[in-house]
């Protein structure tokens, strides 16, 4: 099974023919993942990397059935190109696009209500199911098949999280990069759902950091209704309040989004939760082991 | 990004906000001056001293003052300028103070009773949808009001399809016990405030107090803006704001070469790709006996120029005894960047302090090989466990 993106899934990619989305549908391309296609305003009926480019993503849909969506354009006009997936019916839009307005993506996420898609991001690395589909920026290299879910806000510490789960022995069954953006269209709670509901996953790995209280959310919920083990960590225990640290949710702002705060939170939910981001992958390994 | 109060009123005045009114002043002279203008056009016989930093509880630290007299003003603004203020939110350093507001003098006796509120307009993260959070209880910080008697806490969420509605505002005055022109008033002040807040891609305003005259005029008496870096290339004039001279010299510098830099008081420098990973590898810092000395987030495109940039800029910071390079090569492959830590290294000369390197990802094991044929001080890693256990060594 696997969660959002998979080998039968059909991706389109806005901002097609941009640097950023030239480069990285290639990228997307030799993973083998099935891209039928992309949208770029203006340069409809041509081909680019030897696929047809739309002017809008209804057409897309139209023409080659897309059920994916993964989003490259410039900040100014990403939360529109958010809209427009949503509104042509694809069923899981990916916005790497990082530094979007506030403003746009409130509008953005309202537009979502009652739609029957599902927004990855803004400023997230993508989603990744070795193997069958890669639908983000990530090194896929490092992605090796397996059983255990990620759920991140943030790209390079997936990456590494990954790379330390294949070390592990375990491998990957889907990661999710849900992004560092004050307003990301899907939480780390409904990615930790995903995941619990996922046959193939069989131990989640979930990765937060300051601010906001989303791992709080999920760990709650983990708690009551978790099936499956889970291993947390959260990054920024060193970093001082009221100072931004890079993404834009990454602020303390009270007692109760600091690192120390999430992670008793999560350890009084069953979690088990790392204080060192250098053992996620042997954690999950001797947790996985402990219930064998 | 913030601004100064006297901007943010500044931009509150254009969107029909009331506000105190204030002249700016950069010396006695100039201080003088303005209040004389400042009794000109308001009438006003007092006036009041404000520090001009981007810190909060300014008053607690001595940067507002009342003057009774010009000998006053120019007394207490003398006095103010050129001080190195410390507020609860400035740390022990302190803020430099370049600049003060002379101010009208808003607490004049009169027929009604004069009352402070607290209004704020930001983001509701759970919601994802703006909300105006307010209070009777003005003039404290807002901390303790939620800490001792959160119930008097009020939040009025804005539904963005519709944006604030007239009800809502009414309820705010009214939940504020505001009766009268002075329940009027309030209703006008909450509509322009959240149409400025919108209008300039705020991310945060915060008004405290929101000040009933014995005249019974609402106005605001202090703004604090916060903006949202992401929306201001829509708002070139607001961008223009901008006074690095609040901002830490260094973080400025680093800024400018897209580098996202924060200064801290630890004693092992880091340069990560990522900003997860960045706070990440700080914690590892703290994990192996250290203290983290700075974020350094190097982006997603970490090329031999850019590494160099960050080395100078973790060099400049005396306490730094070692440097921890944590880099998760995905789409830049990390012998490249290893080449660049190797170039960087014979570029800047001799670097005294001892370098450990943590290349993973792409191309990591030639990096490593780059980074132990160079004959450089430099320890390679390729496990983040081994980088810290590097670090140990290092401060052992």
């Amino acid at each position: 099974m696997s969660v959002l993106v998979n080998k039968n899934s059909k991706i389109i990619v806005q901002g097609f023919t941009g640097s950023e989305g030239t480069f990285h549908a290639g990228q997307m391309i030799e993973y083998g993942t099935q891209l039928v296609g992309g949208v770029t305003p203006g340069k409809g009926g041509s081909q680019h990397l030897g696929k047809p480019v739309f002017n809008t993503v209804a057409e897309a849909v139209q023409q080659t059935g897309a059920d994916v969506s993964i989003i490259f354009v410039p900040p100014a006009f990403a939360a529109d190109a958010i809209m427009e997936a949503a509104d042509a019916g694809i069923k899981v839009i990916v916005a790497i696009t990082e530094g979007i307005p506030v403003q746009d993506m409130i509008k953005a996420k309202e537009y979502l209500n009652g739609k029957n898609a599902r927004l990855i991001g803004p400023n997230c690395p993508g989603v990744i199911t070795p193997d069958e589909a890669k639908v983000g920026i990530m090194p896929g290299f490092v992605f090796k098949k397996g059983k255990i879910g990620i759920v991140s806000k943030s790209g390079t510490l997936t990456y590494e999280a990954a790379d330390q789960v294949v070390k592990a022995g375990l491998g990957i069954s889907t990661a999710i990069g849900i992004g560092g953006d004050p307003i990301i269209g899907t939480t780390t709670l409904e990615a930790v759902k995903l995941l619990m509901n996922d046959p193939d996953t069989e131990g989640i790995v979930m990765i937060g950091e300051i601010g906001g209280n989303l791992e709080a959310e999920a760990a709650r919920w983990i708690k009551s209704n978790g099936t499956k083990p889970v291993v947390g960590f959260i990054a920024g225990k060193t970093a001082p309040a009221g100072r931004r640290m890079g993404h834009a949710g990454a602020i303390i702002g009270g007692a109760d989004d600091t690192a120390v705060a999430k992670m008793k939170i999560m350890r009084e939910c069953g979690i088990e939760v790392v204080e060192s981001p250098a053992v996620i992958g042997t954690t999950m390994a001797e947790v996985l082991k402990g219930r064998a | 990004m913030n601004i100064h109060e006297y901007q943010a009123k500044d931009i509150l005045k254009k969107y029909g906000v009331a506000v105190q009114e204030g002249i700016l002043a950069h010396t006695p002279e100039e201080a003088v001056a303005a209040a004389k203008k400042m009794q000109e056009l308001t009438g006003t016989s007092w006036w009041v001293v404000k520090a001009q930093v981007h810190a909060g509880g300014r008053g607690k630290g001595g940067g507002i003052k009342l003057a009774k007299s010009l000998d006053d003003v120019a007394r207490i603004s003398g006095e103010i300028l050129g001080m190195t203020l410390v507020t609860p939110q400035t740390g022990a350093e302190g803020k430099f103070v370049r600049k003060v507001m002379i101010a009208q003098d808003v607490y004049e006796p009169g027929p009604e009773e004069i009352k402070e509120f607290y209004v704020s307009i930001l983001l509701n993260r759970q919601t994802g949808r703006n909300t105006v959070m307010y209070t009777t209880e003005g003039g404290m910080d807002i901390e303790t009001v939620a800490h001792n008697t959160p119930e008097k806490i009020f939040n009025e969420e804005i539904d963005p399809r519709v944006g604030l509605q007239a009800f809502q505002a009414r309820k705010i005055a009214y939940n504020l016990g505001l009766t009268g022109e002075a329940n009027k008033g309030m209703v006008k002040f909450i509509n322009a405030l959240y149409k400025a807040y919108e209008g300039i891609d705020a991310s945060m305003f915060e008004i405290n107090p929101v000040l009933k005259t014995s005249q019974g005029k609402i106005m605001a008496v202090d703004a604090k803006v916060n903006l949202d870096e992401n929306g201001l290339y829509r708002h070139p004039e607001i961008y223009a704001l901008r006074d690095t001279d609040e901002e830490d010299p260094t973080e400025v510098e680093a800024g400018a070469h897209n580098l996202n830099y924060v200064k801290l008081d630890g004693n092992i420098g880091c340069m990560v790709n990522g900003a997860g990973l960045a706070m990440a590898t700080m914690d590892i810092i703290k994990l192996a006996g250290g203290d983290p000395a700075n974020f350094l987030d190097v982006g997603g495109t970490a090329d031999a120029a850019r590494v160099e940039e960050a080395f100078r800029i973790i060099l400049r910071d005396p306490n730094v005894k070692a440097i921890l390079v944590n880099i998760f090569g995905g789409i830049v492959r990390c012998d490249r960047v290893a080449q660049g830590i190797v170039d960087a290294y014979k570029n800047i000369g001799e670097i005294k302090v001892p370098i450990i390197v943590r290349l993973q990802g792409t191309n990591a094991k030639e990096a490593k090989q780059i980074i132990d044929d160079s004959g450089l001080l430099v320890k390679s890693a390729i496990l983040l466990q081994e980088a810290a256990d590097k670090v140990k060594e290092v401060l052992a």
